[in-house]
């Protein structure tokens, strides 16, 4: 059993190993004998190469925190003040209301009307709000999720004494409700918050100014450009190629791009196998 | 009326009234990020023109479903979509559930806690670093696969970028990398969740482990496993976009074999700005997916009512 487990879950964290050698591995070796584990010989050169580039990397990093921390917080407000009302039985037009929201899980217009939406309508090509906007309430099924858990763990007797006591709607939500669904909060919020760090659609369909680049969408040019250098056969390629960074550089980059959730992972590991769990069984 | 009622119902009106402005925000968002586009559909039914906007452009009926049709493209990626899903279904059942019952079965709290959260790493990354782990692997020049271990087994570079008929196999094998851990969780919950005096008596009896996995967890798994599947199948015309797009790097060349309806609907609006075939593909998806929701929602139903989505 152990053998059999230890095998998976070398295959699961192998190929990350591999990223962070390479990305400390001297250029001429790669080149002469490509990414390994046990590399000849050991360079920083490519996060010496990155610290020298740093404004581009920095700036990208703060757009992906930005809209990280904008993504989340709005999103977890929305969600959980949507979702509040529709746990509430006694609330008029609530069925109505739940259909109309979970409707939107069913049936989609399709990339094309979104796009046109956000670009014609609203005219959000290359903004921030753009990065946002798209995901915010990407699915209904958090609000289900949030629901489900105001439905069941916050005992309705507990919101009638708030009533007797004279406490308004708001006020019992903000005080009473929300203090007590910090587990579900923190779900969703964790949700959230790797969602929008690892966003790159967004930033690919509706961000075409380099300034507006997230991580990913910097991390994502940078490998879709050199793949296509490389298999090309432009006179210019090695002109350009000096502008590109080389193999190395390009690993260390993918290393500051997913080191933050590896670091942040095993804090968030037991509410984030606690939320999939809730998400799949009562979803 | 008298005062007393008078004020009671104000009272009414006034609480929900509360509860109907917190919403507010939520139902604009649903409106115009879900419901407003549903509009947009008629696209697919139109000849659209920039200038003239959705509303002015002209009426063509369904050429846009015929021209899409005609074409190679739409069987290509029909294709794929489903055997792509379709597999992914099963080896997603069949990988998740026998590491979950391997899990089940560590007992060491510490080794148990690791494999988990090695398991469960790949889920959490972007696929554009998917794309670079892949690419580590894979590059033709710097590749581990072509510069450690093909030379080891004697076999020449392959270059895998350029050669259609090896990406069924690396991409089933990258998703389920990636997706695994995430099923095997879930299985993993309903199986702890199992009432332990079943294992017992079973022991009393002198059943195996194998024994015991067979007769009670597998069948007490199973309204987790069909609800899951089912879930999936409503889903089978929608594919992971970052899978076929960014693992294989676009590249042009394997477009045959990696290309399913949602990367094709990407690349007709993006790439070629073909606004007609792009939303006629998509309202295809849209309601064959739909139809599909519906009909495993409807076995879902059939099988166990709490489990049904609606």
């Amino acid at each position: 059993m152990h053998v059999i487990l230890f095998l998976i879950s070398a295959m699961c964290i192998l190929p990350f190993i591999l990223l962070v050698i390479s990305s400390v591995t001297d250029e001429r070796t790669i080149y002469l004998n490509g990414y390994s584990f046990i590399p000849e010989k050991f360079s920083f050169d490519a996060y010496q190469y990155i610290w020298q580039d740093a404004d581009r990397i920095f700036h990208a990093y703060g757009i992906t925190i930005m809209v990280t921390l904008i993504g989340t917080v709005c999103g977890l407000i929305i969600t959980a003040s949507l979702a509040y009302p529709l746990s509430r039985k006694d609330m008029p037009l609530n069925k109505f209301l739940s259909l109309f929201v979970f409707f939107t899980m069913l049936f989609n217009g399709g990339l094309v009307p979104t796009y046109l939406v956000y670009t014609q309508l609203f005219d959000l090509k290359n903004t921030m709000l753009a990065l946002i906007l798209p995901s915010l309430l990407t699915n209904a099924f958090y609000i289900m999720l949030m629901r489900t858990f105001f439905m069941t763990s916050i005992p309705s007797a507990l919101i009638e004494s708030a009533k007797i006591d004279g406490a308004g709607e708001f006020f019992t939500f903000l005080r009473i409700v929300l203090p007590l669904s910090l587990p579900i909060l923190a779900t969703v919020g964790l949700f959230l918050t790797i969602q929008y760090w690892n966003d790159w659609f967004n930033g690919m369909v509706y961000i075409t100014d380099s300034k507006l680049y997230s991580l990913q969408n910097l991390l994502n040019r940078i490998l879709l450009d050199i793949q296509y250098l490389s298999s090309s056969d432009f006179g210019t390629q090695t002109e350009l190629a000096a502008d590109i960074p080389q193999e190395s550089t390009r690993m260390a980059l993918a290393v500051i791009g997913v080191l933050p959730i590896l670091i942040v992972y095993p804090f968030f590991q037991r509410y984030f196998v606690k939320g999939l769990t809730v998400g799949a069984v009562k979803g | 009326m008298t005062q007393l009622a008078f004020q009671k119902r104000m009272n009414k009106t006034k609480k929900y009234f509360v509860l109907f402005l917190m919403m507010v925000p939520g139902l604009a968002y649903l409106i115009i990020n879900n419901y407003l586009p549903l509009f947009g559909i008629i696209i697919a039914f139109k000849d659209y023109n920039y200038s003239q906007g959705i509303f002015r452009s002209e009426w063509i009926g369904l050429e846009n479903f015929e021209y899409l049709f005609k074409t190679t493209d739409a069987y290509i990626i029909t294709r794929n979509t489903i055997l792509y899903n379709g597999g992914f279904i099963i080896l997603n059942l069949i990988v998740g559930v026998s590491i979950a019952i391997f899990l089940n079965e560590i007992k060491n709290r510490f080794m148990s806690r690791f494999y988990q959260t090695a398991i469960l790493m790949p889920y959490l990354i972007s696929m554009i670093i998917v794309g670079y782990l892949v690419f580590a692997l894979l590059s033709l020049e710097t590749g581990f696969i072509n510069k450690t271990i093909l030379p080891w087994l004697g076999i020449s570079d392959i270059s895998w970028y350029s050669e259609a008929k090896y990406w069924p196999y690396i991409l089933t094998i990258v998703h389920i990398w990636k997706s695994a851990g995430y099923l095997c969780v879930i299985f993993l919950a309903t199986i702890v969740g199992i009432d332990n005096e079943y294992y017992e008596a079973a022991k009393l009896d002198g059943a195996t482990t194998w024994q015991q996995i067979r007769t009670i967890t597998i069948p007490l798994l199973m309204p987790v496993v069909t609800i899951m599947t089912l879930l999936q199948i409503g889903r089978i015309f929608y594919s992971d976009f970052g899978l076929f797009y960014q693992v294989p790097l676009n590249a042009g060349a394997l477009q045959s074999t990696t290309n399913v309806i949602d990367t094709y609907v990407y690349r007709s609006l993006m790439t070629l700005g073909d606004i007609g075939m792009s939303s006629a593909a998509g309202l295809y998806q849209s309601i064959v997916g739909c139809v599909l929701v519906f009909i495993s929602n409807y076995i879902v139903r059939k099988i166990n009512k709490d489990n049904a989505m609606f």
